[in-house]
């Protein structure tokens, strides 16, 4: 058990920046996931706490030591890969027992200690198998017991879900938190899949272009992004983005869209916003969500707009649609009855207690 | 796997369905056919030899049908396998080809896991290099390394020329270079992360080899082993030109120096030599086949 | 959250230090390593390979004694003896034809092969391999005795068929045949796996999909067998060309050269003038010849070999 905690840590290679300063600190217990698109340099991050890696500057602590020179099997971590890299010639047990195996601890340890992660990851009756003889979840499992056996200072896992079907990961990805509320070691999870982050993560790192773009729990960077990457990353269907500007008419503080639609904003927005420049190029960031057909009954701050529908999209529970507002493309969410139909009018409303303003120019949440 | 789904696949556009598989039968004859053909033609050498192994002088000499026994007999066999000299044949042949694997695979392990896992400086030199020698064929070495080992031992006094384990360092020159190429192809197959996770599970450099890489890779390993031991079995130049005295020679050597005497050709003995020394290579090959295979393909496809 | 309360002070200086020792401590292991782990492999490449082939070289240049340097002497003898021109000729004649014929063989069989149910492939491939599996010394041996003069188990074939006898290894042109024959019997299993192996590798979709498009199986072959096995033909081409045209043991054992060294190729010419001559610079120099047409042959196979590595 312990904290980790990286100090403007860089990743070079040969004249490319992977990872270009990062400073996080992990507390004992937690789980952070790095979550961020291919190439942000979230994978490398992970690498380097796990030694895979050497560090090109900065500092890594695990418990209080600085490990950047320290060798992977010193470090007392343990990882699970994308691929589970199970060893195909030993059996479950075996797999799981390599590292204490190698470590030479008493046989009966060994067996108590995999029959213990056996049991808590329900593969005791396969331990005998070959991995060939597993399925993907199954395999997952064992990669999970290989790490849980070691009784580490932090797991270390690399995309673990991303070779399994949608519905297995899902399934596992509950596994994982049941997992980590028993033993309650200090987990760092890497994922390009923002909903495995947010359903995973007691603090979540956003990453993007070998930086951190955010960190925090997965509620603050749903309704509180810091960034336009951010506000776009998190969250199925993503945010709208509109370009906007503000303006002042009848004394109220209003948001133009097009030249024929401008909403005006709420007390506390207008309040918060009133300092913004009025030339300013802006967007307007709504998820979609807040983009509803109208209700009987308008709530203060919902904006009715009228809007040519061009593709829509029945989920079941909801129907999403799609149209087009001053060339921007934005997405809805309106209820299965609302009568939306490809290519026909709907009247819309949008929530602007729930919108963000964002600098088109510095790509920041106003 | 399935060309059959390829030709049932054309006709299907086709009007005339019936004849569809009234072609694909034919096809199927022809082939059936001509394989027979090539398989007459490969097997009739060694069926002759068989044949021929198992008739007494007298029928060999006599104008019958040679491909026909008519008067069976084991006496050829009896006559070489209590020959002393044939046995010498027959052990220094399994001696110079056993451990020849050994030091081949003691050669190529260790250096097919650093070429393929370790990125150093020259690797990637190396590895053509090696590629390169495995190009390099017999008959261009045997001179100039003949006179190599003929100065040794005039410098040294030690001589290996005219003794069987001279071939001991001469064949590794033949087996290393492919041994290491397909090793290299395996291990590189090897997914990366395997190697990391046992670093992570606190491995050294030699247990990742000895624990993970050499058992995953076994496929490879037993190929390149078939391979090694079959080449040394077969080769017939080097030892023609190192070694002379009958005591000495391997089971090719041997047979083709000393049964064949003069003008006097004992062709059922020689031939019953043949089959005995095809044997090894023959029973591998039918046991391991595809492991044999393998090896074979392996020098094109992998890498 | 623990944030980390270490002063930076206390931090960069025992890092710096550990840095660097860390540093040269890895580097010394794992490239030492490494360069333990592949030193036999070089020893025995410098030692047993590079040595003896400069060595060669330098052979070349000395006279029949070893005693005197001749510079080209020895070359310019050869040039004047027409027994060297007949043996490169031959061993022209010998490699290109046998590599060809080969070539087309395995090609042809590796197709019938793979024209039959999957399940009977494995026994006839097993039977068609035989030839590659006997060492070459052993098999040539039962193939001249089915030559024999006096015996021959061919001839008393053909005679029934109103033909021969044939002097299969006692006339030159016959001898020719013969040589190429054994060779080509012993060689042509080794194209069949490769190119069976190539062809399973060709999507079956290729196929479908040429085969929707109208192609006959003789467009099939054309258009999508052969640009797809290209690459390995050339392999298996230019490394049968080597191995042919250094091949010793079939010439050998079955003709030694004769009739009046008619069939005598680089590796048994040398072999007879170094070994059994005892001129072994002659020797020496006879088998440097092999080198250019070696050297030819091993780069486009290198430069094929790699490109198949980037495809994959």
């Amino acid at each position: 058990m312990a904290e980790v905690s990286l100090r403007k840590v860089v990743k070079r290679y040969d004249d490319v920046e992977a990872v270009r300063g990062i400073d996080l600190d992990i507390a004992d217990h937690e789980f952070v996931v790095l979550v961020g698109p291919s190439g942000c340099g979230k994978s490398t991050t992970l690498r380097m706490i796990a030694g895979l890696e050497d560090i090109s500057d900065g500092d890594i602590t695990i418990g209080g030591d600085v490990v950047n020179d320290v060798p992977p099997k010193d470090r007392d971590i343990a990882m699970v890969f994308q691929n589970y890299a199970l060893y195909p010639h030993m059996t479950v047990a075996e797999n799981m027992s390599f590292g204490l195996r190698l470590k030479h601890y008493p046989k009966a340890e060994i067996k108590s200690r995999v029959a213990e992660a056996a049991r808590m990851l329900d593969i005791a009756d396969l331990v005998d198998r070959k991995p060939k003889q597993l399925s993907g979840g199954q395999r997952q499992r064992v990669a999970m017991g290989r790490a849980i056996v070691r009784n580490p200072k932090v797991f270390l896992f690399d995309e673990p879900l991303s070779n399994l079907d949608a519905k297995l990961r899902v399934q596992m990805r509950i596994e994982i938190k049941k997992v980590h509320q028993k033993v309650r070691t200090t987990t760092v999870y890497v994922t390009h899949d923002q909903v495995e982050a947010m359903t995973l993560a007691d603090r979540v790192v956003v990453m993007n272009k070998g930086r951190i773009e955010q960190i925090g729990t997965p509620n603050e960077l749903y309704h509180h992004p810091a960034t336009r990457f951010v506000a776009g990353f998190i969250g199925s269907p993503a945010m709208n983005f509109l370009p906007c500007r503000l303006e002042e008419t009848d004394g109220r503080l209003h948001v133009r869209l097009t030249d024929r639609i401008a909403f005006p904003l709420p007390p506390l927005r207008a309040a918060r916003y009133q300092s913004v420049s009025r030339n300013d190029r802006l967007l307007l960031g709504i998820r979609p969500e807040h983009i509803t057909e109208t209700k009987p009954h308008a709530e203060p701050g919902v904006e009715p707009f009228e809007a040519m529908l061009d593709v829509t999209e029945p989920m079941g529970m909801e129907t999403l649609v799609y149209f087009g507002l001053n060339e921007a493309p934005v997405c809805g969410r309106v209820s299965p009855n609302a009568g939306a139909r490809d290519g026909s009018p709907l009247r819309m409303a949008m929530d602007l207690n729930n919108m963000h303003l964002l600098n088109e120019a510095t790509g920041l949440v106003i | 796997m399935s060309t059959m789904t390829v030709d049932k696949a054309g006709p299907t556009r086709t009007v005339k369905y019936g004849s569809m598989s009234r072609d694909r039968a034919w096809a199927l004859r022809w082939s059936y056919f001509f394989l027979t053909l090539f398989a007459i033609f490969s097997l009739v050498p060694p069926l002759y030899m068989l044949i021929t192994s198992l008739k007494g002088s007298a029928e060999i000499s006599a104008a019958t049908n040679p491909w026909w026994v008519f008067h069976p007999t084991l006496e050829n066999y009896a006559g070489l396998l209590t020959s002393n000299q044939f046995l010498r044949f027959f052990f220094n042949s399994a001696m110079v080809s056993i451990i020849v694997v050994i030091i081949t695979m003691l050669i190529s392990i260790p250096a097919a896991f650093a070429l393929s896992r370790m990125k150093f400086w020259g690797s990637a030199t190396l590895a053509t290099g090696v590629f390169l020698t495995y190009l390099i064929p017999d008959s261009l070495l045997f001179i100039p390394l003949f006179k190599m080992f003929a100065l040794i031992g005039d410098v040294t006094g030690i001589q290996l020329i005219n003794r069987w384990y001279v071939l001991l360092f001469i064949y590794p020159t033949l087996t290393v270079p492919f041994c290491t190429w397909i090793m290299i192809g395996y291990f590189a197959s090897i997914p990366k992360e395997l190697d990391e996770a046992a670093i992570i599970d606190g491995a050294s450099w030699l247990q990742t080899l000895t624990r993970i890489f050499i058992p995953v890779a076994l496929p490879g390993l037993i190929a390149a082993t078939i391979f090694a031991f079959t080449v040394s079995w077969a080769q017939f130049l080097y030892p023609l030109v190192f070694t002379t005295s009958a005591d000495q020679l391997v089971l090719p050597v041997g047979i083709v120096t000393t049964l064949i005497k003069g003008d006097v050709f004992n062709w059922g003995q020689i031939m019953t030599g043949a089959l005995l020394g095809a044997a090894p290579p023959l029973i591998i090959y039918a046991f391991l086949m595809d492991y044999y295979i393998a090896g074979l393909t392996a020098g094109a496809t992998k890498g | 959250m623990v944030d980390a309360a270490i002063g930076e002070d206390t931090v960069a200086r025992p890092r710096r230090a550990a840095t660097r020792r860390g540093l040269r401590h890895a580097l010394k292991r794992k490239s030492t390593v490494a360069f333990l782990l592949t030193l036999p492999l070089i020893l025995l490449i410098t030692l047993l390979v590079v040595y003896p082939a400069a060595y060669s070289v330098h052979l070349a240049t000395l006279n029949k004694s070893m005693q005197r340097f001749v510079g080209f002497g020895n070359f310019e003898f050869l040039f004047k003896r027409d027994t060297f021109w007949l043996v490169v000729k031959q061993s022209c004649i010998f490699a290109i034809t046998a590599v060809v014929f080969k070539a087309l063989i395995g090609f042809i069989v590796a197709h019938f092969v793979h024209n039959i149910p999957a399940k009977g492939q494995r026994k006839w491939r097993g039977m068609l391999l035989v030839p590659w599996v006997i060492p070459p010394a052993m098999s040539t041996l039962a193939w001249l005795w089915l030559f024999d003069p006096s015996y021959s188990a061919f001839n008393y074939t053909l005679a029934f068929f109103g033909i021969g006898p044939i002097p299969w290894t006692g006339d030159a042109a016959w001898a020719r045949f013969s040589v190429i024959l054994v060779n080509v019997w012993y060689g042509a299993p080794f194209f069949m796996i490769m190119y069976l192996a190539a062809l399973k590798s060709v999507p079956e979709q290729l196929y479908e999909a040429a085969a929707i498009d109208g192609a006959n199986w003789w467009q099939r072959i054309w258009f999508v067998t052969l640009p797809m096995m290209r690459n390995i033909i050339a392999i298996t081409t230019l490394f049968s060309l080597i191995v042919t045209f250094a091949n010793f043991d079939i010439v050998r054992i079955l003709t030694a050269g004769g009739p009046l060294d008619k069939t005598h190729i680089f590796a048994t010419w040398a072999f007879r003038v170094g070994i059994e001559g005892s001129d072994i610079p002659l020797g020496a120099s006879v088998s440097l010849f092999m080198v250019p047409i070696l050297a030819v042959a091993a780069i486009f196979i290198l430069r094929d070999v790699s490109k198949r590595g980037n495809e994959s």
